[in-house]
């Protein structure tokens, strides 16, 4: 098996150009309107971004929006749902899990995009297994462009970190623009003071 | 300054009037420019067909029958283009080459004409022209818009250019192209016509003759209206034939 | 041209059609190469509007093509890295040399963890090395998720884009596809009906699959790690419910530091489809608790392009897709006519690499107008690739005695001015005494749906000659 790595490395050394150096990155800082530019960016991608709610507004919204029966799934401090992630074992017992309401660590308001480190998503599975999803984000932590973002974040911390942007979706027949693919159908952000 | 007229194989053949306009507009602009005798083709479609070692012959020819000459003008974007690419290596005792047009912007600065052309006019913008030479910002880089047949244009008195839907996509010809891959060369040139005529143009023009050679003769089978002059013709005063005739 | 390698050839097909005859053939339904042309194009827009937002866009382009030329000009020593980090990291990394050996480790993980069903997300790669029908071959369920390559996987296809790998099918044609293979309605073809039916049945296939294949977008030497870009969430929900998870990555999909990835995912999907990003982009470093994961680097002809000084950038491709969107010959030819995995302008660069023969018509389907190497987000300078890819075939392809005699025939006369002038008269002078029925013949190609120009009556250099030279 090493054989092949051998092989495939040896290859390299003899075809490779001279080595050329590793540039650095540019830096393009982007200050301004930072709510405003993640909710365009964000309704762009299928979702919708929320400012000046707070906590009660949102469990409000879950009592009216989702039944006794539907399961949701909180693990935001101060927002309580039906189902408890603690007795999971396998993620396949996630499989009904109708809203998870989960909290970002850093938003991107360029592209909508929000870091979601494992340890803040429990079961890798759980952004995308649910019916719908709700994340909370500090604005505080709204940063401009993905620059920024890779200079906040250690990519390897987790074993696993997801980029969410938006809900599930797919464009793959005649370029439509579908929301809820395989993971969820919809995808609320509420920007938190 | 020596300039020297490069008027690529085929227009000298098929189409004299563009040369004609070509070396009028430099005369007229005050230009010493000569026009040799000799000349032939640059090789291009030799080498686009991946025969470059057989235009050889007639790159060595191209050198010496400009060598002397401050400047190359030539009224083809793609024939200049590939005369900077694989006949000169940009040497300092050699001639610059240009384009008719840009040598009239940057060269020459040309500020105003005395042509008149009350018509609708429509300008394809050639490839090799647009992205090998620059002479316009191709729409995919993204940038400080500018434009320099456009900008000679609009000194023409009572022309009015359109707005095209795709202002610079391929017209399809492409050399040999157009016979090698005639099928996808005529779809793409019909295209480019119907893009045309949805604004309502009277005359496509451009600084590549081969494009309008091809655009011309899908146009003339369908009896169009639509004419095609090559931009030199507008900006040295010529007004457009009567018909096309098949 | 120099250090040009040649290429092993391992072509055992009969006759590959030439890209010029698939694309007639396509063509002959005008109003779907229309449809497909629009449709392209409407993609290549969104980008041009996405990109038009970034001030520094061309700027991002440059040091991704950078990163890229520093990727190319060090691969051993930062896969080595690659492969240290991710080890240590609990991840199993196998190589490759070849379609073949990639394909016998997944088979050979298959077997070791006893699994018999499996789903996919989109791979350029495994398409090149052709798992699907291995697998399927030796009995197992591979279940593509995405889901224009499950429609192309039921209609027995192969992908046509290599980001919208069914844009070549209407709605009308899937909604049948997907009649037979998901009991919808006959004759239903609503896009949101169409995807929610695949939607609840690919809900089956996550549930119960055992393995999950995904490709790799970037591949992190610093950290060992690697990345996914998909809007549907389907590797994710493939790899999160199942008990291992294999990653194919070509060795060239590597990027030295995690800080890069703010550079190319700034210009991927703005490339791809005018999107700021994917909806999801996943990090991969180690497996779930008590899970596998494998990562297989594959080799099959990337150092030996690698070793092509004209065509070893090629090798920067981040397989966006612009150039296929961009390209007015793949818009009206579509996918299929390329006969190569990856299709368009990029793999018209790539595919000769692998199999000169069978791909000997692919670099001269452009008419060299630049506009690929335009949009492309590592500055790939893919045209001028075609054009040095026409100078190596017309000397190591098939041979083509005509066009060559005609080539050199025409080389010869514009060597000399004498025999020029007086070609260019006689021609001038036939065109003008021949009946229409003699030049509008069926060799003449130009003339089936064009005039040539009209004849005048002298050249320029007679004109020249009595008006200025006398």
């Amino acid at each position: 098996m090493n054989s092949s790595k051998e092989a495939i490395i040896a290859a390299i050394k003899k075809n490779k150009p001279g080595k050329l150096p590793l540039p650095e990155h540019p830096k393009f800082p982007y200050e301004n309107n930072l709510i405003e530019q993640f909710q365009a960016s964000i309704k762009l991608n299928g979702g919708l971004a929320k400012s000046g709610e707070g906590i009660d507004q949102i469990q409000q919204y879950l009592n009216e929006k989702f039944t006794s029966d539907q399961q949701v799934l909180s693990l935001v401090d101060g927002i309580s749902g039906n189902f408890e992630i603690g007795k999971v074992k396998d993620p396949h017992e996630l499989e009904d899990i109708e809203v998870a309401i989960l909290e970002g660590d850093w938003g991107v308001v360029e592209n909508a995009a929000i870091w979601l480190p494992e340890e803040k998503i429990i079961h890798r599975a759980l952004p995308f297994i649910a019916q719908h999803l709700i994340v909370l984000l500090k604005v505080e932590n709204l940063l401009g462009n993905m620059h920024e973002v890779y200079q906040k974040i250690n990519v390897a911390d987790p074993g696993y970190g997801v980029f969410v942007a938006g809900p599930s979706k797919t464009a793959d027949i005649e370029q439509s623009l579908i929301i809820g693919a395989h993971g969820p159908r919809s995808m609320v952000v509420y920007l938190m003071e | 300054m020596k300039v020297g007229l490069f008027i690529p194989c085929y227009v000298d053949q098929f189409y004299p009037q563009v040369a004609i306009a070509s070396l009028e507009l430099l005369e007229s602009a005050g230009v010493d420019v000569d026009y040799p005798l000799k000349q032939t083709c640059c090789g291009q479609p030799m080498a686009n067909s991946g025969y470059q070692d057989y235009g050889e012959g007639a790159a060595d020819l191209f050198r010496k029958n400009f060598s002397g000459f401050d400047y190359v003008v030539c009224p083809s974007g793609s024939c200049t283009l590939h005369t900077k690419d694989h006949i000169y290596s940009g040497k300092d005792n050699e001639p610059k080459v240009y384009e008719l047009c840009e040598f009239l912007t940057d060269v020459l600065k040309i500020k105003n004409l005395k042509a008149n052309f009350p018509y609708k006019v429509g300008i394809h913008a050639s490839c090799h022209g647009l992205r090998g030479l620059n002479l316009a910002k191709p729409s995919e880089i993204m940038g400080v818009e500018f434009n320099k047949p456009k900008q000679l244009l609009e000194m023409v008195n009572g022309i009015e250019l359109v707005n095209l839907t795709r202002k610079d996509e391929c017209c399809g010809f492409g050399g040999t192209f157009a016979v090698f891959e005639e099928a996808v060369s005529v779809s793409m040139g019909k295209d480019r016509i119907k893009d045309h005529e949805e604004q309502g143009v009277q005359v496509i023009t451009g600084a590549d003759m081969s494009c309008l050679m091809h655009l011309e003769g899908i146009l003339r089978r369908e009896n169009s209206p639509v004419k095609v002059m090559h931009i030199a013709e507008i900006l040295n005063g010529q007004v457009p034939k009567t018909q096309n005739q098949k | 041209m120099a250090k040009y390698q040649k290429p092993k050839t391992r072509s055992k097909m009969k006759t590959t059609p030439t890209h010029a005859a698939a694309a007639e053939a396509f063509l002959k339904d005008g109003e779907r190469s229309h449809w497909h042309d629009d449709t392209l194009w409407h993609v290549r827009s969104k980008r041009d509007v996405a990109a038009q937002k970034i001030p520094e866009w061309e700027n991002l382009r440059n040091n991704a093509s950078q990163i890229k030329d520093y990727v190319l000009s060090n691969l051993d020593n930062l896969l080595l890295q690659f492969e240290k980090n991710a080890s240590e990291n609990g991840i199993e990394v196998l190589w490759a040399k070849d379609a073949d050996e990639h394909n016998q480790h997944v088979l050979r993980i298959l077997e070791e963890n006893q699994v018999k069903n499996l789903v996919k997300s989109k791979s350029i790669l495994t398409e090149e090395c052709g798992l699907n029908h291995f697998l399927e071959d030796k009995g197992y369920d591979v279940v593509d998720t995405d889901l224009g390559e499950r429609i192309i996987q039921f209609n027995k296809q192969v992908p046509s884009h290599i980001v919208m790998p069914a844009i070549h099918l209407k709605k009308k044609e899937i909604g049948d596809i997907f009649h037979e293979h998901l009991g919808t309605e006959a004759g239903a073809d609503d896009p949101a009906y169409l995807t929610e039916a695949a939607r609840q049945h690919l809900r089956q296939k996550f549930i119960q699959a055992k393995a999950a294949i995904t490709g790799v977008n970037f591949g992190i030497a610093e950290t060992g790690g690697f990345v996914v870009c998909t809007n549907e969430g389907n590797a994710d929900m493939g790899t999160h419910l199942a008990d291992l998870h294999i990653a194919c990555m070509g060795i060239e999909k590597l990027i030295p530091r995690a800080a890069d990835l703010g550079v190319f995912l700034r210009l991927l999907a703005r490339s791809a489809t005018g999107q700021s990003i994917t909806n999801y982009t996943s990090h991969f470093h180690r497996p779930r608790e008590g899970k596998k994961m494998y990562l297989i680097l594959v080799d099959n002809g990337r150092t030996d392009q690698l070793g092509r000084e004209d065509f070893r950038n090629s090798l920067k491709c981040i397989r966006c897709g612009a150039c296929m969107n961009t390209c007015p010959i793949y818009r009206r030819s579509s996918g299929f006519s390329y006969g190569s995995t990856v299709p368009g302008p990029i793999g018209s660069i790539l595919s000769p690499g692998m199999d000169l023969k069978k791909h000997s018509t692919l670099p001269f389907a452009s008419t060299l107008c630049g506009s690929c190497t335009d949009v492309c987000p590592v500055k790939i300078n893919i045209h001028e690739q075609l054009y040095k890819w026409r100078q190596v075939i017309t000397k190591e392809g098939p041979s083509q005695p005509s066009k060559k005699w005609a080539m050199r025939f025409g080389g010869n006369v514009m060597s000399k001015p004498k025999l020029f002038d007086m070609m260019g008269k006689m021609a001038r002078k036939s065109l003008t005494i021949s009946p229409r029925g003699f030049i509008y013949n069926s060799f003449n190609a130009w003339g089936k749906h064009r005039e040539l120009p009209e004849v005048p009556k002298e050249s320029f250099k007679d004109w020249y000659r009595k008006n200025r030279k006398q």
